[in-house]
């Protein structure tokens, strides 16, 4: 099978975006927890920090990291002129 | 039936969605003007199971794509509304809410972990095994690694994974029903299988899919309604997720003066002494296991010639019956009540603070606990193969991206509000319930205390009701929260339906996965990979028929055993599959022999540090004394921690020391990978 430069190119992409993502999700599941006692000070709509991230805060930064994931692969895709597997199973 | 195309099928299930609206206005209608609660639960069970059947007996096909994975034909997001409906179970239902009243900030683990999985899902798998586009995960590993044997401990993980889970949410089907509609449990037990089986008999996932998203309907309305009635009584805004956290600070508020008053120190004081009393108990066996018994005893002829009430005498003699037989189990069972009393005595924790107060080291292991929990939770998700599935279903790689969105955001729907039916709940108790007295408690808690659910115990005997004297069963705040709103029956039918069609859309995914596993992977792929078409799916629908049985079997027997399980199928799916399928896809160099001892190690690992850490004795092997102090204090649930550390390890390691994988497996990651690289 022959892998052209663009291959790796597109990987490399994909790769360093999945990267990206993955440090963001790190950060907000396990750093923010760490650090939740430190950021009962502040408050955001009533809630103190720490807790606002885990009930709402972080779950909606996940679905922002998919969306985002989804958004910039479905153009990667359509740059590298990836064809669409559609139908070719089965 | 032809393409599915995103148009005409949003707008029959609007039609529907309304249809179901329009049923819960007729009854409400009809309860004003006396309809009895029991015809409203009947109608409610038999109306949505009715319904799940219609849309089951449409979806039938004899085609093995289709009963498979749905023909790959579902749109990302009806697929995402069908994983949604499929990952919440009826402990997602009906006992998150509960968990975070009682835990508060402790309880956002599963939050978190539930729906942080779904990134791992979106970046590191969904889009590659829609590529790969073949039936299981067992698939994906037999390609992948070269074969028969990752292929079976796929099939074992997964059918261990699975089946544990299948059985909770079947006995949550006879909980239900016997809640609801007075069947008795082993009869509801059976009712929900029929619901079960009439999903996904004929029409396997294509069925599956399109019963789940009416389901998935039926249980977000189910959720969202009694809270934000709530919502909209105490703040006059209707919107749950916006308006609790002001409710928590007044929360704050009520705890800081509940937790200090004098009668309720007076009562943690006592259920501390009563810990002391069971410690010494055990100290003292095996004398102390007689003694009690004489001295129980002494009471009751003493109540019994003082014609004192019937009532205390048939409660001590039960007392007296349920004491343990040998001084082994008389430990175990004083050991469990002591840490009982203990807890209820030990210093109360605010519901907005994380991890409990109680000295540097205690809250460093809470801490340490949360995260390996949220770690375990998020990696199970990642790896459970009846969510994994569904991305085979969607007709490209791009729609099984997007559909991971739209996944996360119908689940967000009843992760996000959870946290607020816990704060209105504890709102609404300790403001109206605390300090009121004993005798003229609202009907709903006696209601649910006939069947347990609710425990009140007046220690202190002052015939008020202090916050450590009331114990709540987790599921009662989800159950009860109708009737502390003042609402109608017929609210609470809906949440009951609800609650059903989250247990029966999970429990219809897992099946369907359980069968899949053995019919395609050990039946077609191994024993006989010349069976035709038709027979493969009569293997399969008679497989999903004998597992479905046995699983119902197992549920009618109430197994404490299995429900306390159900926590850790999350940690075996992620250390078997895990590991494994990331490597797979990202590391061509992981080859068969590091892959396949990489999930059986890791998956013994987790096995044998939940075992001891949760199990002392197994007297029907006769194994006794295994019990071990768990590392760094994490616990039972939370073992996939070291599981998938040490399977991520193995494989590499393994892997190193042998030849890498032949070209052609090679070429087939670099197929997984680049989109358009497949046939050319």
């Amino acid at each position: 099978m022959r892998l052209e430069g663009k291959h790796r190119d597109y990987w490399r992409r994909n790769l360093k975006m999945t990267a990206l993502l993955l440090a963001v999700w790190f950060a907000v599941s396990f750093v923010v927890s760490f650090f939740a006692r430190n950021l009962a000070e502040i408050t955001v709509m009533g809630f103190p920090l720490g807790f606002y991230m885990g009930a709402q805060g972080a779950p909606l930064i996940y679905l922002v990291i998919i969306w985002w994931y989804a958004r910039y692969m479905n153009r990667l895709d359509r740059r590298y002129g990836v064809r669409e597997g559609e139908g070719d199973d089965d | 039936m032809a393409d599915y195309t995103t148009v005409p099928l949003r707008r029959y299930y609007a039609f529907y969605t309304a249809g179901f609206f329009i049923f819960i206005l007729i009854l409400a209608f009809l309860e004003r003007h006396g309809l009895p609660p029991r015809w409203i639960g009947y109608s409610f069970l038999f109306l949505t199971i009715f319904l799940y059947a219609t849309i089951g007996v449409l979806a039938r096909t004899a085609s093995v794509s289709e009963y498979y994975v749905a023909g790959r034909r579902v749109p990302a997001i009806f697929n995402g509304m069908a994983t949604g409906a499929d990952w919440m179970s009826a402990a997602s239902f009906m006992g998150l809410a509960g968990t975070l009243y009682l835990s508060g900030y402790q309880g956002l683990a599963y939050v978190m972990g539930w729906t942080g999985g779904y990134v791992l899902v979106a970046l590191l798998l969904a889009p590659y095994l829609r590529r790969f586009g073949q039936y299981t995960i067992p698939d994906f590993l037999a390609a992948r690694y070269g074969g028969n044997p990752a292929r079976l401990v796929g099939v074992f993980a997964t059918v261990l994974a699975s089946f544990v889970y299948v059985v909770a949410q079947i006995y949550g089907v006879g909980l239900i029903t016997s809640r609801f509609v007075g069947l008795q449990f082993e009869i509801g037990v059976y009712v929900g299988l029929a619901g079960i089986l009439v999903c996904s008999f004929l029409g396997g996932m294509r069925a599956v899919t399109w019963t789940q998203v009416a389901q998935y309907a039926i249980l977000i309305v189910a959720y969202l309604v009694p809270v934000s009635i709530l919502s909209y009584q105490v703040t006059g805004i209707p919107v749950p997720q916006l308006t609790y956290g002001h409710v928590l600070q007044k929360v704050q508020g009520l705890e800081e003066k509940i937790f200090d008053e004098p009668a309720e120190i007076e009562a943690r004081r006592i259920f501390r002494e009563r810990a002391d009393g069971y410690h010494e108990r055990i100290v003292s066996l095996p004398e102390s296991l007689d003694e009690e018994r004489l001295r129980l005893s002494d009471q009751i002829a003493e109540l019994k010639s003082s014609n004192a009430q019937m009532r205390e005498v048939v409660a001590l003699e039960r007392e007296r019956r349920e004491l343990p037989k040998s001084s082994e189990a008389a430990r175990v069972y004083w050991d469990k009540l002591m840490r009982e009393a203990a807890q209820r005595g030990a210093d109360p924790e605010h519901h907005l603070t994380p991890y409990p107060s109680g000295g540097e080291e205690v809250s460093d292991t809470a801490r340490l606990n949360f995260l390996s929990l949220v770690f375990c939770l998020m990696v199970g998700t990642a790896a459970l193969p009846h969510v994994l599935m569904r991305y085979y279903t969607t007709p490209s790689v791009r729609e099984a991206r997007t559909s991971v969105f739209w996944s996360l955001l119908f689940i967000l729907a009843l992760y996000l509000t959870a946290p607020a039916y816990a704060a209105f709940a504890k709102y609404e108790i300790y403001s109206t319930l605390i300090g009121s007295s004993i005798a003229q408690l609202p009907v709903w808690v006696s209601a649910w205390g006939k069947i347990g659910l609710v425990s009140i115990e007046d220690v202190n005997g002052d015939g008020l009701l202090q916050l450590v004297e009331l114990a709540l069963n987790p599921d009662v705040i989800l159950l009860a929260t109708p009737e502390i709103a003042g609402l109608p029956y017929v609210i609470s039918g809906l949440v009951a339906a609800g609650a059903l069609a989250a247990a029966l859309s999970t429990a219809d995914g897992l099946l369907l996965t359980i069968a899949s596993a053995l019919s395609h992977d050990v039946y077609y792929k191994i024993y006989r990979p010349d069976a035709t078409t038709q027979w493969r799916l009569v293997v399969s629908k008679t497989l999903l028929l004998v597992v479905a049985v046995l699983a119902a079997t197992v549920a009618s027997q109430k197994p404490a055993t299995i429900l306390s399980m159900v926590a850790w199928a999350f940690s075996l799916a992620g250390a078997a599959f895990f590991p494994a399928l990331i490597l797979g896809v990202f590391w061509k160099r992981a080859n068969a022999a590091g892959a396949v001892s990489g999930m059986v190690i890791g998956l013994l690992v987790t096995l044998y540090y939940m075992v001891r850490v949760q199990v002392d004795a197994i007297p029907w092997l006769g194994i006794q004394g295994i019990g071990m102090e768990p590392w760094w204090g994490i616990q039972s649930t939370s073992a996939g921690v070291w599981g998938v550390a040490v399977g991520f390890l193995t494989i590499i390691v393994v892997s190193l020391c042998y030849q890498p994988p032949s070209k052609a497996t090679q070429d087939f990651v670099e197929s997984v990978r680049y989109p358009e690289l497949e046939g050319s």
